[in-house]
């Protein structure tokens, strides 16, 4: 597998961006591009799938601290589903599923944005 | 875990496309020593913050030689980690643990990664010398590792 790989599914107004492989230090700028690039076209209303995900570090997790302010002003959110447990682990030492919805599938996110 | 204690060393170029290799040794050292699956989890992104720092922060754009030693040392009793640059140094009590319910009602950004270390591990020490060398020291105890051995057991029997 490729160091990291992110691939975007648009769907009606949703985005779903599907991570694979270790977000770090040296892969995060990859994400935060794609997120840019989303803000860049208008869409805010963002699914991350973490399913392919093996790893992921501080530099990752500060890559959605560095845009949910600016989504959900422009009335968009970031839900994030399909995490593996140890990814869980990273996100929920920090604390922030107090911050972001994070649900156990797909189908679910975008059942969150529809409700 | 070994009798005698038993040092790995690693010296590397300190670039972000090294972390997955320093990763990869961390995590097959404590693999070895008998961590179980979510320990080896927590030393390598405790490792890999420390690191990461080093290479966004210790060396300025001149500096030639940009080096970066990940040394682990490992007795009875714990596994240490020595992550050692020789760039400009920093001052240590000027390191702020963000409160993270403070940091997350504000949507920080940056700074995570020392609260992740300091949570991942038992022990964190600095020890600054600019331009002579900084280490960061950290430490995880076997009988954390023990205690987690049982309850992965438990799971696997359920």
């Amino acid at each position: 597998m490729e160091k990291f790989v992110v691939q975007r599914i648009d769907k009606n107004d949703l985005s779903t961006l599907c991570l694979g492989g270790f977000l770090d230090a040296h892969t995060a700028p990859n994400l935060e591009e794609a997120i840019q690039k989303l803000l860049d076209e208008g869409r805010f209303k963002i699914i991350v799938n973490f399913k392919d995900l093996t790893y992921i570090s501080s530099a990752g997790l500060g890559v959605f601290m560095g845009f949910i302010e600016e989504i959900r002003t422009k009335g968009g959110d970031i839900k994030m589903s399909n995490m593996t447990s140890k990814i869980f682990r990273v996100f929920d030492l920090l604390g922030f599923p107090t911050l972001y919805e994070i649900v156990d599938d797909e189908s679910e996110a975008i059942s969150r944005f529809k409700g | 875990m070994p009798k005698v204690e038993q040092e790995y060393q690693l010296r590397i170029p300190s670039q972000t496309d090294n972390l997955e290799l320093i990763r990869g040794f961390i995590s097959k050292v404590a693999e070895k020593v008998g961590f179980n699956e979510a320990d080896i989890g927590k030393i390598e992104l405790a490792c890999d913050e420390a690191c990461a720092n080093v290479i966004k922060h210790a060396y300025s754009a001149f500096i030639k030689d940009k080096s970066l030693d990940v040394a682990i040392k490992i007795n009875y009793q714990k596994f240490t980690i020595v992550v050692t640059d020789h760039g400009k140094g920093f001052d240590p009590a000027s390191i702020k643990i963000p409160d993270m319910k403070e940091y997350l009602a504000e949507l920080k950004v940056g700074g995570l990664g020392i609260y992740l270390m300091k949570t991942l591990m038992d022990e964190v020490d600095y020890l600054i010398e600019p331009g002579v060398r900084n280490q960061v020291k950290m430490v995880k105890y076997f009988i954390n590792k023990n205690s987690s051995k049982v309850v992965k057991s438990e799971k696997d029997h359920s």
